[in-house]
């Protein structure tokens, strides 16, 4: 034999788990498991990654208001800042890396497609003040998604501009109340449902009205009894959403929609559950007169960690003229016309106004429009079917572990409901959702809706694959046990995640917003 | 179709587990009326990416882009420019595909993200707090207007002259519905900003007097001055900021006291995008932390005493607080938030300075090129990197004929201020440190040949 | 000086036509962690069953409401540093506001201790 083994090699395996936990390291860090510092803690005022061409030195214009010395804002170079976030970046979860079940948040995969698409230059690096004739693509765009729109929910016309659903909200309410003051009608109250969302009443509020609550029936939907009792010349109109925030489907949303157009007031849908019925039902047949549609939920826009979103309005015939500015109109020669405040008086007077600055969320516009060209009227029908398809299977088979209160009933749309009856005595919602986080899942909604005690709110969306929801449903029947069981380790939980339960009291009773030296 | 992993053989065995004989029986609650038999009719049916892409392609290429002119536009929208790596992190994954961190143990990239950016904005300002991000520059002057109304217990608002016109038709809008009354009026074409007429409109029923800084036309109010006039009368001074790179040469709004400081942070990381998605920036008094709207990010510690951020204050807002709360706002702009907070953090306070530098060295290079075509006039005498010109004639159809000739040479006052003949021959042009030479003498040549 | 509840939880403290204000031991137990608490200005009138104070927790906001009608006088400065006040020490130290009644008979119809206890062993 020659050299045997010159470089003195040889595979070495022994496991033994008790010695990993008593390992500590100078950095801190856990291998792969990387701890990372605030910027503020590693970068300095005089380091910069930009790179800039020399100013020439001009006398000073600027005089009293120049600033002495620059701010005192830490830079980095650009290997530390790639580092910085692509480190932090690690320590959250997100939709690539698993299911995310939040009820009532949609939250689905994130074409890559789209991302593409809204990079092009004609839509992203445009003004929007530009000469309209030099902003025809773009124009173009928020113009055919607005026809999208209309037609996805039989509507007559829609508002592009509100940045978000909760102003989306604000912008129906608002062409609500401009209606009827147009009519010399003035009204003071909205009504809710008390299983509502709470950016429903905040919103009634800013627009002026009251709000007054329209109590659940046993099957968890709206008391049409009570509502229409309620009804009268003081109700400017309902706040419902459909389907609403138990999952299930409002029935009677037509005669509701009835009812309330007979004493001459207008039903608001809250559009956030509109992926459990898109391509296939459309309020608009049901008496809706304005929805607000959440872009980043049903039209998969991403969630970025919070936002931004989009929520353009749809409204009927009859509140389509109080629509606020600027908006999209197609002209006869085909090109696309931005109509603005000095327009108006001409085509759109009783427009309520203006609601923010520029035209609307046109990032969200393009990966929105390029998300429904993707599946069409066909993928998008299957989107729904899909969605409540994936959340009937998982209510069926955790209903036998979980209380479902509504199980019962009929089938869920696109989310099932759960509660925490049963859970062994001082275990609650919040510490299953907590062993959620070390089973490697987003926990799902929790303690929403109100009207269910220690609620769970379950969203797989139609983008989970049948493997996925069964590792998923596997996990949550291991906690439910644990819950009723009564696992002390899951009131401690998470335990494998970056970080603990996190005080949350000491952050509200000393606010500590800022770093500080 | 490539974004629905279930087989129909999936679909099958799920039916058969929850005991149902197709998709459409799950839909039994819709009543039979309301439901569609098929595909909605009329639409196009599913398409591959390569064909959704042509046709998106097909309309980008229909607009005349900013990288493809020479271009002076501003009017609270800038064009700077974005180092390519701000791109590639916004886009990782875990921070695009993320949600709102309300599970903070596994969500401590956004936070940590949001309490920088936090501080960075307080920062800027010279507040001592800010919050995660309204959804833009205007509807945060609105909060800003409404806050002042519930810390002062008043319901006027005296809006400068300067404030972008988008902004007070905004808060006209809003305040025809809540009752406020607001001061307004319209710029006046001088080298001064309206600072005597904003203090002599403060009363004792002023709640807060709105400056913008620089302002509409590019002219800097002394808002040390004008402070002091509003908190004589018990009012707050909120500073309306749309071109946050101005605060890389300029004093901070709060270090000059302002209570609240609100502006559009479009500029750094987000880019021109058509106007949105864009960032509201809101920074106040420590003392009125529990009247601010939107999301905040705070400090605290884990189960194991380790550093960890949370979102807190909830309380003020709409899910917990429903019809009493702060505001109606459930999001905060999370995404352009970590682009400006990274674009931020690579410039730091001396890129900062270098940036806005620059900007305004090529704005004045732009402002002497412009002195010497015949017949314009420059109104400022000082200004940052926006400046307004008077034209010997209508501004807007002047900024038509420089599109047909392939120059985007700023914003008619005009098209902010239609119908007001005072403003009819005035433009509005913006420059940065992506303005070169050859822009600017390309502005120079056009502009000759149109006026001439 | 005799001690009355009312069904939202508050007792009172009436001492002639001085009145002091808290919430129960049983309510604080019930909202967890109090992290700060909004108090009426010195000086306010208050009608009986108005949201007079808001206790918050990390994640619910609930009114406090005035037992009876009259004008505060005086509110608790130490809850401003000390919210945690209201969780250790409902029933004493972590009183709320004190107030001058208008209308002593809006006395009548709020409970007793006992009638307290029996209330809350009910819920």
């Amino acid at each position: 034999m020659n050299d045997l083994n010159p470089a003195g090699w040889r595979p070495a395996m022994s496991a033994d788990q008790d010695e990993s936990a008593a390992v500590k390291t100078f950095t801190g860090n856990r291998a792969l498991h990387l701890e990372e510092p605030l910027l503020f803690e590693i970068g300095a005022a005089d380091r910069c990654g930009v790179d800039f061409d020399e100013t020439p030195d001009l006398p000073d214009t600027l005089g009293a208001f120049g600033r002495k010395a620059p701010l005192d804002l830490p830079g980095l170079s650009e290997p530390e800042a790639v580092r910085h976030y692509t480190r932090l970046s690690r320590q959250n979860y997100a939709i690539d890396l698993g299911l995310f079940p939040l009820g009532s948040c949609t939250m689905k995969h994130n074409p890559r497609l789209d991302e593409k698409v809204a990079r092009m230059p004609g839509f992203a690096d445009v003004h929007p003040l530009q000469p309209q004739q030099t902003v025809q693509g773009a124009l173009k765009v928020i113009n055919e998604l607005a026809h999208w729109l209309i037609a996805l929910t039989g509507m007559h016309g829609v508002a592009m501009t509100p940045k978000a659903g909760a102003h989306g909200e604000l912008c129906g309410l608002l062409c609500i109340r401009a209606a009827l003051e147009a009519r010399g009608d003035a009204r003071e109250v909205i009504l809710v449902p008390e299983s509502a969302h709470g950016t429903n009443p905040a919103t009634a509020a800013f627009a002026g009205y009251r709000v007054e609550n329209i109590p659940a029936t046993e099957d968890g939907r709206v008391d049409v009894a009570a509502l229409t009792a309620r009804l009268g010349p003081d109700v400017a109109g309902v706040m419902i959403t459909n389907p609403n925030t138990c999952g299930l489907f409002e029935r009677d949303l037509k005669t509701i929609a009835d009812a309330v157009h007979a004493v001459g007031g207008y039903v608001y849908c809250d559009g956030a559950n509109f992926n459990a019925i898109v391509g296939r039902v459309r309020p608009g047949d049901l008496g809706v007169d304005a929805m607000h549609i959440n872009l980043h939920k049903t039209f998969s826009t991403p969630h970025g960690g919070g936002g931004p979103g989009s929520g353009p309005v749809v409204l009927s015939e009859a509140l389509a003229p109080y629509g606020p500015l600027p908006f999209t109109a197609r002209q006869a020669d085909g090109s696309v016309r931005l109509v603005e405040e000095e327009d108006a008086p001409g085509i759109h007077p009783e427009g309520f106004g203006r609601m923010c600055a520029f035209h609307g969320q046109m990032g969200m516009f393009t990966r929105a429009l390029a998300y429904i060209l993707s599946h069409g009227a066909d993928g998008l029908r299957q989107v729904s079917g899909d969605a409540v398809l994936n959340a009937n299977y998982v209510l069926r088979r955790l209903e036998d572990v979980l209380d479902a209160p509504f199980g019962a009933s009929g089938p869920c749309m696109h989310e099932a409901l759960f509660s925490d009856d049963g859970f062994a005595e001082g275990f609650s919602t919040l510490d299953l959702a907590k062993g959620l986080i070390d089973e490697g899942f987003h926990p799902m909604t929790v303690y929403f809706p109100l009207v269910v005690h220690g609620s769970m709110l379950v969203e797989p969306t139609e983008t989970e694959s049948k493997a996925g929801l069964d590792q998923f449903i596997g996990a949550m029947r291991s906690l439910a046990d644990r819950a009723r069981e009564g696992d002390p380790l899951l009131k401690t939980a998470p335990h494998l995640a970056p970080r603990r339960r996190l005080d949350e009291t000491l952050a509200a009773r000393k606010p500590k917003l800022v770093w500080k030296d | 179709m490539r974004y629905l992993p279930l087989s129909e053989g999936d679909r099958s065995a799920m039916l058969s587990v929850i005991g149902a004989g197709s998709i459409d029986d799950l839909f039994v609650d819709v009543p039979a009326e309301a439901r569609q038999a098929g595909p909605i009719p009329g639409l196009p049916l599913h398409a591959g990416e390569m064909a959704v892409e042509r046709h998106m392609a097909r309309l980008s290429a229909e607009s005349l882009t900013a990288g493809e002119a020479p271009f002076f536009l501003g009017a609270g929208a800038y064009r700077h420019h974005v180092p390519a790596s701000v791109d590639h992190l916004i886009q990782r994954g875990e921070f695009l595909t993320a949600y709102t961190p309300y599970q903070p143990e596994i969500a401590q990239g956004t936070l940590q993200v949001l309490f920088e950016f936090q501080t960075q904005v307080a920062r800027l300002f010279g507040t001592d707090i800010a919050n995660a991000s309204l959804y833009d520059g205007s509807t945060a002057c609105w909060e800003a207007i409404t806050m002042a109304g519930r810390i002062t217990r008043r319901k006027k608002a005296v809006l400068s002259g300067g404030l972008h016109p988008h902004y007070v038709e905004t808060a006209r809008t809003m305040a025809r519905f809540t009752g406020d009354a607001l001061v307004t009026s319209a710029p006046v074409l001088t080298d001064a900003a309206d600072d005597d007429a904003v203090i002599a409109a403060i009363d004792a029923d002023t709640a807060s007097v709105v400056v913008q800084y620089p302002d509409v036309l590019g002219r800097i109010p002394d808002l040390a001055r004008i402070a002091s006039a509003a908190q004589a009368q018990g009012a707050l001074l909120v500073a309306v900021v749309t071109e946050p790179v101005a605060l890389g040469l300029l004093k901070s709004p709060g270090a000059l006291g302002a209570d609240i400081v609100v502006g559009e942070g479009q500029s750094l990381g987000v880019g021109l995008q058509f106007g949105g998605p864009y960032l509201g920036l809101f920074g106040c008094r420590e003392k009125f932390v529990r009247q601010m709207p939107g999301r905040l990010c705070g400090e605290t510690v884990d189960a194991e005493g380790r550093r960890g951020f949370v979102l807190t204050l909830s309380t003020r807002e709409q899910h917990i607080r429903r019809e009493k709360a702060t505001s109606n706002i459930c999001t905060n702009s999370g995404l352009c938030a970590l682009a400006f907070s990274i674009h931020l953090s690579l410039l730091g306070g001396t890129g900062l300075e270098r940036m806005a530098r620059l900007s305004h060295a090529r704005a004045r290079a732009t402002a002497d090129r412009l002195a010497q075509v015949p017949g314009v006039e420059i109104v400022n005498t000082a200004f940052f990197n926006e400046f307004a010109v008077t034209l010997p004639r209508d501004a807007r159809q002047v900024v038509r004929d420089l599109a047909d000739r392939k120059v985007l040479g700023g914003v008619s006052l005009g098209r902010l201020y239609p119908g007001d003949a005072a403003l009819a021959n005035g433009l509005l042009v913006a420059a940065s440190e992506c303005t070169t030479a050859e822009d600017i003498e390309a502005l120079g040549t056009a502009l000759e040949e149109v006026l001439a | 000086m005799p001690r009355y509840f009312t069904q939202d939880h508050e007792w009172i403290d009436v001492d002639g036509s001085d009145a002091t204000v808290g919430i129960t031991d049983y309510a604080q137990s019930q909202l967890g962690d109090i992290t700060f608490v909004e108090l009426p200005a010195a000086g306010s009138a208050v009608a009986k069953g108005d949201s007079a104070s808001v206790v918050d927790s990390v994640k619910a906001a609930s009114d406090v409401y005035a037992p009876v009608s009259g004008t505060v006088s005086e509110v608790n400065a130490a809850l401003e540093d000390e919210p945690e006040l209201v969780n250790s020490s409902a029933e004493s130290d972590g009183w709320l506001w004190r107030m001058t009644l208008s209308d002593a008979a809006e006395l009548e119809g709020l409970m007793d201790e006992a009638g307290y206890k029996t209330y809350v062993e009910g819920l």
